[in-house]
């Protein structure tokens, strides 16, 4: 459970920016997680990198997923909540006559143990039908979420390099840095 | 709904019994299992028979281990529709399960981690005379029916005091159960809505949707549940050295036992009562669950993040829950030690049976992520106090103003002996089996 890379909380820097080179697997030394080998924090923290050719004729449609999201988010921001994100990158490419999905996400969390509930998540705010465009993913996606996990793991491609300027930092505790700046301008200004 | 008649009694109900003995059994030659299982059968004891209160009724409850099912004759074909962590059973899964260490299969006891493992066979008692006499006429059975060997056996009987059920450290127990949809309970305030069927046993909806993705064939699967064991022996000298420690008086002491927990030892929980015990609190079953933590404990002020039933069951912190929930089963083992005795060196401790219908997404998510997880909550390097595998470098951090207190270096109060996953079959598959070749 405790990863190769940081051994424990207490050694993790963040004071420094840092950068790991991964090997071709995507890990040091196999762990096993329920559905796969587990992915180490990084100075990045956690991610993943899905790769997968769209049906032929439906770009549109996955661009469209953009405003879906944007408008889902706006109306609830703690949507994606339980994924720990930090950051998600949707983008669509070309490889000769086909184009490809590309679904890369950085998060605290590694993504073994929240996959039930990140399909889960992606049921309940429609974000698996833009999965549904892809080639391969299972139609019975519904009642077989293990088959959604397989195709998620069959498609994901580890990075080898990751960077990051505050290492091993989570969402949480930038975003509660922030309010504590903010309450102890607000504190100063009382002081006055 | 329920075909309650067709469903073994273990997770659906408790009978009265202060007293009960496992035994785990190994299959030597090709029909012994089926011949056993034969001539035990009229025995088994189904959720509508103990509805009945039929004083007659028996109550022996029967697993197979997936080296089990192969044992008894189950086709290659069938064998491989059962779930991956099933097939592999609990102790290959060791490294994702975090028993670890002390903990780890290698060290298990009573052919637990064995490959010979087939099944266990509960047989419960009304008390421990009635135990010696179940004990006597399944060793009669087992003496007719060449090539079934007992790998081992565990003892249970509840300890004193007898009011409400409890186990070594003194912690009540039995305080917060889900409660299956169909069944005509009502969940306790606090609990949540009632399961769906599906969630603990084959062949029903569950929180998801329809059944789907069973195993094979589906006689075999329908109204069977998988249930996980544990042996966990609890250091109980230990535990009271530890407690010693934590303060001078035993009010300081009661307050770190609790804070483990997440509950005082009298079952109070600590959200409704943070800074003094409440034991009428405690075995009130309308007030005792409910509560909450994401509105009404968010920064673990009156139940740790890390505690152990904060871990169990995060509540509204959490997603998803209603695909979590388990179902609870065992007691205790071993002689109780009295308060004024250093450790004897006997073995005691609870066995624990976790009931559900995917060991992966409820059993082994519980074990992963909230149990053995340093991480969970983002605590950095804390692991459960009392089901996680702790060796002496995790710590706990009990919120607290102006300055939390940290524990640093938990001892292990509890070493996991043993464990396997097991396979409840309904009635008609415990005869399907029997009729196999």
């Amino acid at each position: 459970m405790a990863t190769q890379a940081i051994a424990s909380a207490k050694e993790a820097d963040w004071t420094k920016p840092a950068a790991m080179a991964i090997p071709k697997e995507g890990y040091f030394k196999l762990q096993n997680g329920r559905y796969g080998p587990v992915y180490p924090k990084s100075p990045a923290c956690y991610g993943f990198t899905i790769i997968a050719k769209i049906k032929a004729g439906r770009e549109e449609v996955i661009r469209e997923y953009g405003k879906t999201i944007e408008k889902t988010i706006a109306g609830l921001p703690e949507a994606l909540e339980v994924l720990k994100l930090h950051y998600l990158r949707w983008v669509l490419f070309d490889i000769g006559q086909d184009t490809y999905f590309m679904y890369q996400g950085i998060f605290d969390t590694d993504f073994d143990k929240y996959t039930e509930d990140a399909v889960s998540l992606f049921s309940k705010y429609g974000l698996n039908t833009v999965f549904e465009n892809l080639e391969g993913f299972p139609e019975d996606w519904k009642t077989n979420a293990p088959a959604f996990v397989q195709f998620v793991r069959d498609h994901q491609r580890p990075s080898f390099l990751e960077y990051g300027e505050y290492p091993y930092v989570s969402a949480d505790e930038i975003k509660k840095a922030l309010k504590l700046k903010a309450a102890f301008s607000g504190m100063l200004d009382l002081m006055q | 709904m329920l075909e309650l008649e067709d469903i073994q009694h273990f997770l659906i109900s408790r009978p009265s019994a202060l007293a009960a003995r496992y035994e785990f059994l190994a299959f030597r030659r090709p029909g012994a299992g089926r011949e056993w299982l034969k001539g035990i059968l009229d025995k088994v004891g189904t959720a509508k028979a103990l509805a009945s209160g039929n004083p007659g009724t028996r109550w022996v409850t029967i697993g197979f281990t997936w080296n089990g099912l192969r044992a008894l004759g189950v086709d290659h074909a069938a064998l491989a529709t059962f779930p991956e962590e099933f097939r592999q059973g609990m102790a290959a899964r060791a490294e994702i399960l975090g028993t670890t260490g002390a903990n780890h299969p290698e060290n298990w006891v009573g052919g637990l981690a064995s490959e010979e493992l087939h099944a266990i066979v509960i047989l419960f008692a009304r008390d421990v005379a009635e135990r010696e006499r179940c004990r006597q006429e399944h060793r009669e059975h087992l003496l007719q029916c060449d090539g079934v060997k007992v790998l081992s056996s565990l003892d249970m009987e509840a300890i004193p005091p007898f009011t409400y059920a409890h186990e070594h450290f003194g912690y009540r127990d039995r305080l917060s159960q889900p409660v299956i949809e169909g069944i005509g309970e009502e969940p306790t305030p606090g609990s949540g809505p009632a399961i769906k069927p599906g969630e603990f046993f084959l062949g029903y909806p569950d929180e998801d949707g329809p059944p789907a993705g069973l195993p094979q064939p589906a006689i075999l699967a329908q109204n069977g549940s998988y249930i996980a064991y544990l042996r966990i022996e609890e250091h109980v000298g230990a535990f009271r050295d530890f407690l010693r420690q934590q303060g001078d008086t035993p009010e300081q002491q009661e307050w770190v036992a609790a804070k483990l927990m997440g509950r005082w030892r009298s079952g109070a929980p600590l959200v409704l009562s943070p800074d003094k015990d409440h034991p009428e609190l405690g075995g009130d079953m309308q007030r005792t669950n409910d509560f909450n933590y994401g509105k009404m404990d968010p920064y673990g002020y009156g139940c740790p993040l890390g505690a152990h039933i904060r871990r169990m069951n995060p509540r509204d912190t959490a997603v998803n829950m209603q695909r979590r929930k388990m179902i609870r089963r065992g007691g205790t083992y071993g002689p109780p030690l009295p308060e004024d005795k250093p450790d004897d060196g006997i073995e005691r401790g609870i066995a624990a049976f976790v009931g559900c219908a995917s060991l992966v997404r409820q059993f082994e998510f519980a074990m992963n992520v909230w149990t053995n997880d340093p991480n969970f909550h983002e605590l950095g390097n804390e692991r459960d106090p009392f089901v996680g595998t702790q060796d002496g470098t995790f710590d706990m951090t009990i919120p607290k103003r102006p300055i939390r207190k940290k524990i640093v270096g938990l001892p292990a109060f509890t070493t996991i002996r043993g464990g396997a996953y097991f396979f409840l079959p309904g009635i008609k598959a415990l005869r399907y089996l029997t009729a196999l070749s």
